[in-house]
């Protein structure tokens, strides 16, 4: 259908975001390399040469290089299946007919407003601390010794603050799918007998794929690179170092800019296997 | 009547429109402690004798640390003051990214200055930061709860003591734990405590030739000792406790003992935030006899980045918050016990200053404070509760999550000091020792 | 929607549905309840509901230490600035990437996304130098700028899936009227467009606002938005609840407040192409 003219117009009118794009990933990706190879300590004068591939030896031979990965996919993964599970039931829920349906939904997405920053003080100090927290008071009520939540139960902590913040989008996205789906052919389960369970999964649940492919995508892209949550939180503490947190003790803390790049580097090559892999499922479902 | 307030009021003006004629504004990064706020209260004192404006720029201190530490390495000149602690201050000083404060003038008086605290802020013998307020760290105790116990405070106890009056303190049905101290991670938290605790084990952090010590038999009896005293009288959950969390615990009276910083003094002796400020009692750092204490030296100065465009602006507000008039001003306004402490020697010589409950056991904690000497053994490092290189930070906060893992019970302490040895090793290596 | 169901299920479900709501909410309530407490009050034990002598002494508090209103209109201007160029930037890409869609469109589109994945701590240090280089450090430009960079992706993306709903035979009919392609995208495509137009510019809103790591390291004085003015409230001495609350409700009012009043512009548009 497009004729050539179109292609070129079109090719026009997509130069400004790609060349922008490229421009956003190409610049500070050559200076991370260009970094990567050096030794670059600020605090020691700055830049001591070239020292090859010193950095990244170093950066993935550290014992801390693994749990970090770890830890990272743990923390991604962990978000993703409680958000996903949670946020299907919860859409459930509310495409159900109710009283004051919007103000629940107000209610629940209400969370996805909250900086990180916010979020990760308010549920470190208000409600995970073990001698004022509220859930202290809460388990103390129930006789029960209270929890020191950041050190003893430090990454369901995490993934419990993060799930928290991303419950919202997935619980919109999911909500907006459900709320398509053709109300006849579930009346129609339904008058055939089929229990609920079984029109969930033949029905519901492949209605859904897209939504869910497209919530780990979105979700998959901001949860690598979480950093408030813990910074804020543990600092890294009680094994919630991730390879972002690494990187940034590397960097800030450690002042290493070359093994930090190094670090920088990997999480960019983890970030694209990630994503790869997520591509491969997200392009099949995207054609549909 | 009328005239008068006409006249002040045009004075003002008049006043106003000069100052804005060669408007100058300066920017200063400071940390979020309540005698920095307070200060920023009384910068328009500032702006109206000079003409000069304020900026500032308030954050927390890990977001802070953070923050100047980018901006001066890569000389981005955001900011006309930093604020900055007695780690950095050598430091940056011998790299020459602060500007000296010489030439101050007469009644600034610099030779006022705690000597332990404008040589921990020196390089050199030149004087890089001015000291807001300093600290060292003593023994804040419940002097109701000893009595009850049957023991007396020395004024200065042995480690052995302590434990054993902590032990006699514990009362777990009224929720009172003899003894509260820092576990939280973070080279500045837990970690600033266990290592000044270590020099009075005997520890050291590196031996003359710069190899780290922590398979040396006494960091293991360090963490042994603390680990085995924080079980047996310490508060639940006190690996995720720092300053503030034990703070909070002591005044709430969930405390029999709590060794810190000497600036919480005020704070736990202040009637309006403390249940029980009418019996605290002080004591020097507890020892082992080996002759060192564990107590640290801190100071929070201001410093001048060098290449800002407005550094006597800058030097002009330093000599104003650190001097000796900005102290009797703030004890004028908010009484004694508020002033910025550990800082001046005419401060600890007011005969006012002299009535406030902890003002002799902080001059003596700060003056048993030698960071040009703080182990038993000999260290190539200057620093207490830190060893003034740059590599320091980011070593030591990796060792105090390890140790706070062992506070958590996710480790033995065995395995926390491999780990800290080999990493600590590791990162030595890198840079170069 | 509205299939007929009994009286009982439905207040059965409305029973649930408030439980799960509120307790979701409990966090923000909670913040903001904390705020108007004193100190002392704020750690009681037991924890105070409502039974407190309700104050402002906090707010007070907060807004005489630090300019509020400077951060806020800086937030806002940010978030304002960062989506407004977005999405003039992403629209005709957009277009083109639905009416005129080649091989390649799908890749370049995931290639777009997977910019985000680059970590930003990785890049702090060449970012800041760049910055220094250009004199953008503390300004609000520059800030807009990587702020709209971040978000680009995302709305493209949105875009292009409203975008690929409009049927294209309209276009062609208004084409064949003999609309240019500038009227044809700001006459038909626009309006036909709005809602979807709408909750991007509201979600990159929100994204934009509650971005906290460049914020706050490429800020100092004139740009410092929100993120900034909440870093100066985890006081490390003494009780903190109360004031930090208080600090807390004012950085996240008034964006709650958007989502409120944009919350149904917001459940129907924000989708990214997933009902099909």
């Amino acid at each position: 259908m497009a004729t050539q003219h179109s292609r070129s117009v079109a090719r026009l009118m997509m130069a400004p975001a790609v060349v922008l794009l490229l421009g956003w990933m190409l610049v500070p990706l050559t200076m991370t390399l260009y970094f990567s190879f050096k030794k670059y300590l600020p605090l020691r004068g700055g830049d001591l040469g070239w020292v090859g591939f010193d950095n990244y030896v170093r950066f993935v031979s550290s014992s801390s290089f693994w749990p970090a990965v770890q830890a990272t996919l743990v923390i991604v993964g962990g978000v993703l299946a409680i958000t996903v599970v949670l946020g299907i039931l919860l859409a459930m829920l509310l495409d159900q007919p109710m009283w004051g349906q919007g103000v629940v939904r107000i209610l629940v997405i209400a969370p996805f407003f909250v900086m990180p920053t916010v979020s990760a003080l308010v549920w470190k100090n208000m409600f995970m601390d073990p001698i004022n927290g509220l859930l202290a008071h809460l388990w103390r009520f129930f006789g029960a010794e209270p929890v020191s939540w950041l050190s003893e139960a430090s990454m369901t902590s995490i993934v419990m603050i993060v799930s928290w913040q991303w419950l919202p989008f997935a619980t919109l996205i999911l909500l907006t799918a459900i709320q398509s789906l053709d109300s006849e052919q579930l009346e129609a389960a339904e008058m055939d007998g089929a229990p609920p369970l079984k029109r969930f999964y033949h029905i519901i649940l492949p209605h859904l794929g897209r939504a869910i492919t497209i919530v780990i995508l979105i979700q998959t892209i901001f949860l690598l690179s979480i950093f408030a949550e813990i910074f804020v939180t543990t600092g890294g503490a009680f094994g919630t170092r991730t390879l972002t947190y690494l990187i940034f003790q590397r960097v800030l803390e450690g002042q290493n800019v070359g093994l930090g790049s190094a670090g920088g580097v990997y999480a960019i090559i983890l970030a694209n296997i990630v994503a790869i892999f997520l591509m491969r499922i997200v392009g099949k479902n995207l054609d549909a | 009547m009328y005239l008068k307030h006409a006249l002040r009021a045009a004075t003002a003006l008049t006043f106003v429109a000069t100052a804005a004629a060669h408007a100058q504004t300066i920017t200063i990064a400071t940390v979020n402690n309540g005698d920095m706020i307070r200060m920023q209260g009384y910068t328009d004192n500032f702006t109206e004798a000079t003409g000069i404006e304020v900026e500032w720029v308030t954050l927390e201190e890990n977001v802070l640390r953070q923050r100047v530490t980018t901006d001066i390495t890569t000389k981005g000149g955001q900011f006309d003051i930093m604020t900055i602690g007695m780690y950095e201050t050598p430091i940056w000083g011998a790299n020459g990214w602060l500007v000296p404060l010489d030439g101050l003038s007469d009644e600034y008086d610099v030779g006022d200055i705690l000597p332990a605290m404008s040589g921990g802020l020196s390089h050199e013998g030149t004087l890089y930061a001015a000291p807001f307020y300093g600290e060292s760290s003593m023994i804040m105790y419940r002097t109701d709860l000893m009595e009850k116990a049957g023991m007396e405070m020395p004024d200065a106890p042995t480690w052995e003591f302590i434990r054993e009056a902590a032990a006699a303190m514990t009362d777990r049905d009224a929720d009172i734990n003899g003894i509260c101290l820092r576990g939280k991670a973070g080279w500045g938290e837990g970690g600033a405590f266990i290592t000044a605790m270590s020099n009075s084990f005997g520890a050291r952090w590196f031996d003359e030739d710069w190899k780290p010590q922590f398979d040396q038999p006494e960091w293991a009896d360090t963490l042994n000792f603390y680990v085995g005293m924080m079980n047996e009288s310490g508060p639940a959950g006190y690996a995720t406790n720092g300053f503030n969390e034990n703070l909070s615990l002591f005044q709430q009276g969930k405390c029999g003992m709590w060794i810190d910083a000497t600036v919480a003094a005020s704070f736990v002796t202040n009637p309006t935030d403390s249940t029980v400020a009418d019996s605290v009692g002080f004591a020097l750092a507890p020892d082992t006899g080996l002759g060192k204490r564990s107590n640290w030296l801190w100071a929070w100065a201001l410093a001048i980045p060098a290449g800002t465009e407005q550094a006597d602006s800058a030097k002009q507000f330093i000599e104003w918050a650190t001097s000796k008039d900005y102290i009797d001003l703030v004890a004028e306004n908010e009484g004694w016990a508020n002033v910025p402490p550990g800082a001046r020697t005419s401060l600890y010589e007011n005969p006012n200053y002299q009535e406030v409950p902890f003002a002799k056991m902080t001059l003596e904690s700060i003056l048993s404070a030698d960071p040009n000497n703080p182990t038993v053994k000999p260290v190539p490092y200057v620093g207490i509760q830190f060893a003034a290189i740059p590599e320091f930070a980011g070593i030591a906060t990796q060792v105090s999550q390890e140790f706070s893992a062992v506070y958590a019970g996710q480790q033995t302490v065995e395995e926390a000091l491999a780990k800290a040895q080999a990493f600590t090793a590791e990162e030595m290596e890198a840079a170069g020792y | 929607m509205s299939r007929t169901v009994t009286t009982q299920r439905k207040s059965f479900n409305t029973a649930i549905a408030w439980v799960i709501g509120l307790l979701i909410f409990f966090p923000i309530l909670w913040t903001i309840l904390t705020s108007f407490k004193t100190e002392a009050q704020a750690i009681a034990s037991p924890p105070l509901f409502l039974n407190f002598d309700w104050t402002l002494e906090n707010y007070a508090v907060v807004q005489e230490r630090s300019d509020y209103m400077r951060f806020l209109w800086n937030s806002v201007i940010l978030a304002g600035g960062s989506t407004i160029l977005g999405v003039i930037i992403a629209v005709p890409a957009a277009w083109a990437m639905a009416f005129v869609p080649s091989k390649r469109t799908k890749d370049i589109l995931l290639w777009m996304l997977s910019t985000k994945m680059l970590p930003a701590v990785g890049v702090l240090y060449p970012i800041y130098l760049l910055f220094i280089r250009l004199g953008l450090l503390d300004s609000r430009a520059g800030l807009v700028v990587v702020l709209m960079l971040i978000n680009l992706p995302i709305i493209v993306w949105m875009l292009y899936t409203y975008f690929r709903e409009i049927p294209g035979e309209i276009l062609e009919a208004a084409r064949m009227d003999g609309a240019t392609l500038k009227e044809e995208i700001l006459y038909v495509l626009t309006p036909m467009a709005i809602p979807g137009i709408a909750s991007t510019v509201l979600l990159n809103f929100i994204l934009a606002w509650n971005e906290a790591f460049w914020t706050l390291n490429l800020t100092a004085v004139n740009a410092a938005p929100l993120t900034a003015f909440i870093a100066s409230y985890s006081s490390p001495e003494g009780l903190f609840f109360a004031k930090l609350s208080a600090a807390s409700t004012m950085a996240i009012a008034p964006i709650l407040i958007l989502g409120w009043f944009s919350q149904k512009q917001l459940v129907r548009g924000l989708t990214f192409g997933a009902v099909k």
